[in-house]
């Protein structure tokens, strides 16, 4: 289906039930029940986990194909939010010419930034886009924002003024980010019994989205040139010895990644009509790293599973604290219950840091393929004990002789 | 084999149908019937705690957090009742708000404005937080205002002190309790004018941000109006650890008086710097070199420990006032926590105790109900001596300390005294200040 083979239909069809389906996915618990605290399934939550899941699929097409380790991907993220900010403040609220200037600008963002770090490769080229991407923070949040040219309003965040003149902007439109008409803060809930789950419009245009830029992700894993930029990966020189100019192919993929970022920046500033300049950190870029990392470098789905895994901690997990704890466990004995919220306390809460490094520890070491290889090796051993089943139906192992 | 391709076709159409069918509610949304934003419908209502718990001011956000929860306790009616007992407003019972348990909701608001507003997003959205208190940060308050704007939920800002909170970035839904950066120039320069006379030459070294630009343009302009003269205004950079070489430059300036607008680990760093370089023991223009520290704050003088002796700053409340209100809630603080409270504690359970009582007496947790309790409310007892709470731009005016590094601390938590409190009349300004102009409040926003 679409020019994809088989294996590549059924991955495409997955995600999409899982993003559309992802309110009730997230909602596990019933929403007054003190498990609730791990239900995901808000608006906002949502709406990272596919925005996140974008920019960590356009960081893979660079750094899972061609082994370029960028280390200032923010830098085109918070250059997409503050393109689609000035579109609302300057023409109206709608998102469409928010989200493609956010994306076109952050191409040709990278396309000079590109044309630059990718003289070098390795450390260096990381080193180089750090600096860019700080550069590019100190610009934001100093720099750029003085009261004389003011373009990003610096620490606060450049955010829409009631006096911004949003020419296009129509009488009776809505006065938050909206698509035709439809805000992207609309949600409906539906409660079915204990549970609740909510439909966002944000949350579904965002999965949208999504949708295409996978597919599209998926297309450049399987085209030509995505094997051009794999052979970047397993010997750039051995490529360039044959007569082939392997940096065409770097800097398209630098820019087309690039604009993936600009894209998740655009529609985050679709979502929340603010931008800030902390998203161009270098916090923030080593961020879509671990979660490209964490969830498995190179293949198709790992960085939007990795993009929500992190999420999921920052905004689950620091939000556990020890009341909540003392709910849980007051079944216990007095003495006991405090020094289990006392054992478990450093986990959460602002402890949350500590959980995420250890898990990406455990992940780093011992799923180096991070949690696609999980899931693989999962997938392997029902296989295995399923078909150990079958072939030994006297339940005993045999020797070989 | 065939047994994939038939899972295949009924993934396929279940996956259809249930698309079709979740993406029919969401064209014809309308929100539900609710008249405002969480209206509480159950025994409790939720209060959002949106502090920084990791970052450069994790400690100042741990101890509003320890604040907040005393709130709550006191609100609940546990506890001593603090300033409940205090409080010139005699609406709360202590049995929660509207007869309603008060729970509450923390988060982590990192110091990030997307973080903070992330965090904030979930207690709406998630917790059905009917209001939102605390943070540390002018950039994380003007971010979370504008988003509770938008959301038609309270916000109580925590510790913000840049002018743009309540001047160019008001917003009809959001509170400031504590003092700004024009407050503190305007308190500071009589202290200063009678400690260093009027003809000074101040240099300026200031954090590259909003907050530190609307600090020095405070208080060079109250400074100028005493007589003084501004030799120069460098700014730093805001993750500079070292300060050395911007310290260096000022001993051949000419100039006899350094103004560090700075805080937090920046005005540690800096500070320290200066000590080293001597600059107190240094004789300019015929006068003892001399060193201003506009904000102050409790964490920032244990930070710069023995540094900080003799060096003037301006506060929003301390511990040490001898108030009944600042006297309840020290002791109920000190009591459960064997420490007394920081200013930002301060602000953040008056924003607490002032959010119940403007719904008492409002009579509902609307945001607009609330909006019309706290506008033009004037209030006693919570540790700042009569307040108002200013209609026009959402801005509590009350009396702001100047003090001053203690030169013979007897315990750790004396590490300032007070000099003066200035008076409120002092301190007031006029909504349509220049430094202050160019914001529009707006309409009250319920949601829903």
């Amino acid at each position: 289906m679409l020019g994809l083979n088989k294996k590549d239909t059924s991955l495409l069809i997955i995600v999409g039930i899982l993003t559309l389906l992802a309110p009730f996915i997230l909602n596990p618990f019933p929403s007054d029940s003190a498990m609730a605290q791990f239900n995901a399934g808000y608006p906002d939550l949502m709406q990272r986990f596919v925005i996140f899941g974008i920019f960590a699929i356009g960081f893979n097409i660079l750094f899972g194909l061609t082994g370029y380790l960028s280390f200032g991907h923010a830098a085109f993220l918070g250059v997409g939010s503050y393109s689609a900010v000035w579109m609302f403040k300057l023409l109206s609220y709608n998102v469409i010419p928010a989200i493609a200037l956010s994306v076109v600008v952050a191409g040709l963002f990278s396309l000079l930034i590109g044309f630059v770090s990718l003289r070098r490769s390795g450390i260096y080229f990381s080193i180089l886009t750090l600096a860019f991407a700080q550069m590019s923070f100190a610009l934001a949040y100093s720099v750029l924002s003085n009261p004389k040219f003011n373009l990003t309003n610096g620490e606060t965040g450049l955010q829409v003024y009631a006096d911004d003149p949003q020419i296009l902007q129509g009488a009776n439109a809505p006065d938050l980010p909206h698509l035709f008409g439809l805000p992207m803060r609309a949600t409906y809930t539906l409660d079915v019994g204990a549970w609740s789950f909510d439909f966002n419009a944000g949350y579904y245009l965002c999965a949208v989205v999504m949708m295409v830029v996978f597919y599209l992700a998926i297309r450049i894993f399987r085209s030509p040139f995505g094997m051009m930029l794999r052979a970047v990966k397993s010997n750039q020189q051995r490529m360039n010895y044959t007569g082939l100019n392997s940096k065409p192919y770097t800097l398209a993929a630098f820019v087309i990644s690039g604009m993936y970022a600009g894209l998740a920046g655009g529609l985050m500033a679709a979502m929340d009509p603010l931008a800030g300049a902390e998203r161009m950190q270098w916090t923030a870029s080593g961020e879509v790293v671990l979660m490209t990392i964490l969830g498995g470098t190179g293949t198709l789905i790992g960085p939007v599973l990795g993009a929500g895994f992190i999420k999921y901690f920052e905004n689950i997990f620091s939000k556990i604290n020890d009341n909540v704890l003392h709910s849980w466990f007051a079944f216990l004995p007095d003495g006991l219950e405090d020094a289990v919220v006392f054992l478990i306390h450093p986990f959460i809460g602002k402890g949350w840091h500590l959980t995420l490094g250890i898990l990406f520890m455990l992940v780093v070491i011992y799923l180096p393929g991070g949690l696609v290889e999980g899931g693989q090796r999962l997938m392997k051993w029902f296989k295995r004990k399923k078909s150990g089943t079958d072939d030994a139906p006297s339940g005993k192992t045999e020797p070989a002789e | 084999m065939t047994n994939k391709s038939v899972t295949r076709r009924g993934v396929l159409k279940s996956g259809a149908v249930a698309g079709t069918g979740l993406a029919l509610p969401t064209i014809f949304t309308a929100s539900s019937a609710a008249a405002y934003t969480n209206e509480p419908t159950g025994s409790s209502v939720t209060l959002g705690f949106n502090v920084p718990q990791t970052g450069p001011y994790a400690e100042e956000g741990n101890d509003e957090l320890l604040a907040q929860q005393l709130a709550v306790e006191h609100l609940n009616g546990e506890g001593d009742g603090g300033c409940l007992n205090t409080f010139s407003s005699k609406a709360l019972q202590g049995n929660g708000i509207l007869g309603k348990k008060v729970e509450f909701v923390t988060g982590d608001t990192q110091t990030k404005s997307d973080a903070a507003r992330a965090s904030a997003k979930s207690m709406i959205e998630k917790d059905g937080a009917v209001m939102i208190n605390g943070g540390s940060s002018s950039g994380v308050a003007v971010a979370v205002q504008g988003l509770c704007q938008e959301a038609g939920v309270i916000f109580m800002a925590g510790l913000t002190h840049a002018n743009d909170t309540t001047g160019k970035d008001k917003k009809a839904n959001g509170f400031r309790h504590f003092f700004n950066a024009y407050m503190s120039g305007a308190a500071l320069a009589p202290v200063l004018a009678a400690e260093m006379g009027n003809e000074r030459r101040a240099y300026h070294l200031t954090a590259d941000y909003n907050w530190g630009w609307t600090q020095e343009e405070s208080i060079v302009a109250s400074t100028e109006a005493l007589g003084w003269e501004t030799v120069n205004t460098v700014k730093t950079p805001l993750a500079s650890t070292d300060f050395s070489s911007y310290i260096a430059p000022v001993l051949n300036s000419g100039a006899d008086v350094l103004v560090l607008n700075h805080y937090g680990g920046n005005m540690v760093n800096s500070l320290t710097n200066a000590i080293q370089f001597g600059l107190l023991d240094k004789v300019a223009n015929g006068k003892d070199f001399k060193i201003v520290v506009p904000l102050y704050s409790e964490l920032m003088a244990a930070g710069a420990g023995e540094n900080i002796k003799g060096v003037l700053g301006s506060m929003n409340w301390n511990w040490q006032l001898q108030d009944e209100g600042t006297k309840a809630f020290v002791k109920s603080f000190g009591e459960k926590y064997g420490k007394p409270p920081s200013n930002s504690a301060q602000t953040c359970y008056a924003q607490t105790l002032l959010y119940a009582d403007a719904c008492e007496r409002a009579g509902t947790f609307n945001p607009c109900g609330v909006v019309e309790a706290l506008e033009d409310f004037e209030f006693d007892g919570l540790g700042n001596g009569p307040t108002w709470y200013r209609g026009a731009d959402h801005q509590c005016f009350k009396d702001v300390l100047v003090v001053r590094g203690n030169e013979n601390p007897t315990n750790a938590y004396d590490t300032l005294e007070i000099v003066e409190i200035t008076p409120r009349a002092q301190v007031e300004y006029d909504p349509e200040h220049p430094m202050f102009a160019g914001g529009e409040l707006g309409q009250c926003n319920p949601g829903a």
